[in-house]
């Protein structure tokens, strides 16, 4: 397989053997940060942890003070940074496996749930096989578009996809709900391709874990404020919200801004380590920021380390990232990175611009990489 | 109580309540067991005595039992099992326990040097079915060696402490009395009670091994005796051997001594890899255990057979493997591992 990059400068092409020794580099890179993991990743983790309790306890808390204004406010905010720390930083990234090494039952990426109305095994499934596995490639990472959106050029246009920043949005708004129904792959229900046989043990599944979520936030939580219930279920109701709207942002920043690569299941058949170590680095992209920032973002503002080593710690995406990138500019390869702003701004570009049917749309010339195969060197036109 | 703990519950769902609580206290669970060492003896060579003060969750030990405890050592839990050497009893709500720090014991060598009044360790119920009998019977003879003395102990004192009155022979092996542990307290049982026989041996003196004329010295009334031993492989094998020959095999109780085995060195691939939920084994071939159980006919779950969505894990119960990233060898029981990306060392036996 030759991979050919086209930057502003023209064309690129990496021997195979040069893919391989990338992936080798990449490897020792891997190597280098396990066997350096230890007490530092474990106190780190235990920290988030601590800050998260007490952003929960507080956030519960001061809703009783809900009849002023500001107290509210105070407790949404900090119950929404609770959820999000839960769900990102902890939840995301021990579901990966990133604290197995620590042998502590309750970081176990096996047994670890998360706040929120997705049931951990399922998520599991759908992300970290599904999409970690295939990234980016049609038909088999259902993260392009989640079964309703048009995200990328190589999907098919319909006048249904006129409603794509409309369906966006609402994705947006309950997006835990979309994470919940993601496994369940309804679009393959209603052509006929899965049977609802199929999906029975996984909705049993989520009415146990989502009735959960749902009694607590808006039953005890609220019935327990007594006379406020109305403001703590509004409360409970917005920091679901908050934390809703800012995973989707952070996680549609990770692989939809412009820059990032899509590939076809022949392209990428046999693929070899090295390829795979590529193609994670085409499909993702970062977003710059503060350690806070990186934080709140569960550090997948390092998309492209966290699909590159995605069971290293997190904590360890910034260290790497400088490593990383110079691989990536020794090799020609675009590290798509920018700032919150220009990615989440592109993102949402795409997403109106792809609801139009695509003779409306003048057509770029994508920056980035073709990637091809040795036996059929004609097939791009090389 | 318990009512108040679920409502409790289901406000923290879906984090467990003691994980809010142990911020507060780590010894402050309601569900979890946990221990504080309240006092650290280092009387002999090699070797340390711990007292715990384990959580309310506990519920005594029969003696013989064993616990587990877990530290954290280099950021990673590690367990080990370790016999109670005081008195069953529950009206004590301590635990003592005796670790003999092995050349290349992790957890042994860690508490040896870094036990501290204060720390708090993971504790789990006692287990196993090593225990004096009830109704006790009336005679008894107790066999250990080295840090096998562990269970055995706990058996004495309590008999001790019962005012046994049937017969007690109790023969322990050491390297040398600088390093055999509760020394004393043999010594006082012995003086306290006519119709207890303690006696040690010192290999490193020349006392000679276990055999046929030791056992008719220390209780000639063996044959009619319970008979329980706990110590290396040698001790176990010779004392196995003779009761087989006697035809008292039913009579003798055996403790293993687990000494969690040192990694194996990777060479060619040897022994036999058992699948222990399923019930299927195969000869190790060498391969990755997804791939070596799907040979053998079964189907654990997997995802992307290259390590990176930990849906393959599963539980090794027993056994050294070998992470094929990594290179690193592990063999510590009872851990989760990826099948995808682990190989077998020799015996292994998974849980699937
Ligand atoms: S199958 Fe994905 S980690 Fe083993």
């Amino acid at each position: 397989m030759t991979i050919l990059t086209e930057t502003k400068d023209g064309p690129l092409v990496l021997t195979p053997d040069q893919v391989e020794e990338l992936g080798r580099q990449l490897d020792e890179l891997r190597a280098k940060v396990v066997a350096d993991l230890g007490d530092r990743d474990r106190e780190y983790i235990y920290s988030i942890i601590k800050a998260q309790r007490g952003f929960e306890v507080a956030g519960r808390g001061l809703m009783y003070l809900g009849f002023l204004p500001p107290f509210w406010l105070a407790a949404v905010a900090a119950l929404s940074v609770s959820k999000i720390l839960d769900n990102m930083e902890i939840g995301h990234n021990v579901m990966h496996g990133q604290y197995d090494w620590m042998r502590e039952p309750d970081l176990n990426s096996r047994e670890f749930e998360w706040d929120n109305v997705c049931p951990g095994d399922q998520w599991r499934h759908s992300h970290n096989y599904m999409h970690h596995t295939y990234t980016n490639i049609h038909n088999k990472d259902r993260d392009i578009g989640y079964g309703i959106l048009r995200v990328d050029e190589g999907q098919q246009w319909n006048p249904l996809r006129l409603g794509n920043p409309l369906y966006a949005f609402g994705l947006m708004v309950l997006f835990e709900w979309g994470v919940m129904g993601h496994d369940l792959e309804i679009e393959n229900i209603v052509r006929g391709k899965r049977k609802w046989a199929d999906v029975k043990k996984l909705l049993s599944g989520q009415w146990r874990k989502a009735s959960r979520q749902v009694l607590k936030d808006y039953v005890v939580f609220p019935a327990l404020s007594g006379p406020l219930f109305l403001s703590t279920l509004a409360g409970n109701v917005t920091a679901n919200l908050v934390r809703n709207v800012w995973s989707f942002s952070i996680i549609f920043c990770g692989h939809f801004p412009t820059g990032v690569q899509t590939f076809t299941e022949e392209e990428t058949e046999f693929e070899t380590r090295g390829e795979w170590y590529v193609r994670q680095m085409l499909g993702s992209a970062n977003i710059t920021g503060g350690r806070l920032f990186h934080i709140m973002s569960g550090n997948l503002s390092h998309q492209i380390e966290h699909h590159l080593f995605p069971d290293l710690p997190a904590n360890r995406y910034p260290e790497l990232a400088p490593e990383v990138r110079a691989l990536c500019e020794k090799y020609g390869l675009p590290y798509n990175t920018g700032s919150f702003s220009k990615q989440i701004g592109s993102v949402w570009g795409k997403l109106f611009k792809l609801a139009l049917p695509p003779f409306l749309v003048r057509k770029e010339s994508a920056p980035g990489v073709i990637v091809m195969r040795q036996q059929q060197p004609t097939e791009v036109g090389v | 109580m318990v009512d108040l703990i679920n409502l409790v519950q289901t406000l923290t769902t879906p984090h467990p309540l003691d994980r809010y609580l142990e911020l507060i206290r780590p010894t402050l669970t309601t569900r979890v067991m946990r221990a504080e060492i309240i006092h650290v003896r280092r009387s002999v060579l090699g070797s340390v005595t711990l007292t715990l003060r384990p959580t309310r969750q506990w519920t005594g030990h029969a003696p013989g039992q064993y616990v587990q405890i877990g530290v954290v050592i280099d950021g990673v839990r590690h367990t080990r099992c370790y016999s109670p050497v005081n008195v069953a009893s529950r009206r004590d709500r301590h635990i003592q326990l005796t670790v003999k720090a092995h050349p290349d014991g992790l957890v042994s060598q860690y508490l040896y040097h870094r036990a501290l009044p204060g720390m708090v360790v993971d504790l789990t119920p006692a287990a196993g079915v090593f225990q004096l009998p009830e109704p006790r019977p009336e005679r008894i003879l107790l066999i250990s060696g080295g840090s096998g003395i562990t269970p055995v102990l706990s058996m004495l004192r309590t008999l001790a402490d019962e005012g046994y009155p049937g017969e007690v022979a109790f023969l322990h092996y050491a390297k040398s009395p600088e390093v055999q542990p509760h020394r004393p307290e043999l010594a006082e049982i012995e003086r306290a009670h006519q119709n207890f026989r303690i006696e040690s041996r010192y290999t490193s003196y020349g006392s000679g091994y276990f055999d046929y004329d030791e056992l008719e010295r220390v209780a000639p009334w063996f044959a009619d005796a319970q008979t329980f031993v706990c110590g290396p492989p040698g001790l176990m094998d010779a004392v196995r051997k003779i009761f087989e020959a006697e035809q008292l095999a039913d009579r003798l109780h055996a403790e293993e001594f687990t000494l969690s085995a040192a990694p194996v060195a990777v060479g060619e691939a040897f022994g036999t890899v058992r699948f222990a939920a399923s019930g299927a084994s195969a000869q190790n071939n060498g391969a990755v255990l997804l791939e070596q159980a799907e040979a053998a006919g079964l189907t654990p779950e997997y995802g992307c057979r290259m390590g990176i969505c930990f849906s393959c894990t599963a539980v090794r119960r027993t056994g050294c493997t070998r992470n094929v990233r990594t290179g690193d060898t592990d063999s510590d029981p009872d851990q989760p591992i990826q099948l995808c990306i682990s190989a077998p060392v020799g015996d292994v036996e998974i849980d699937i």
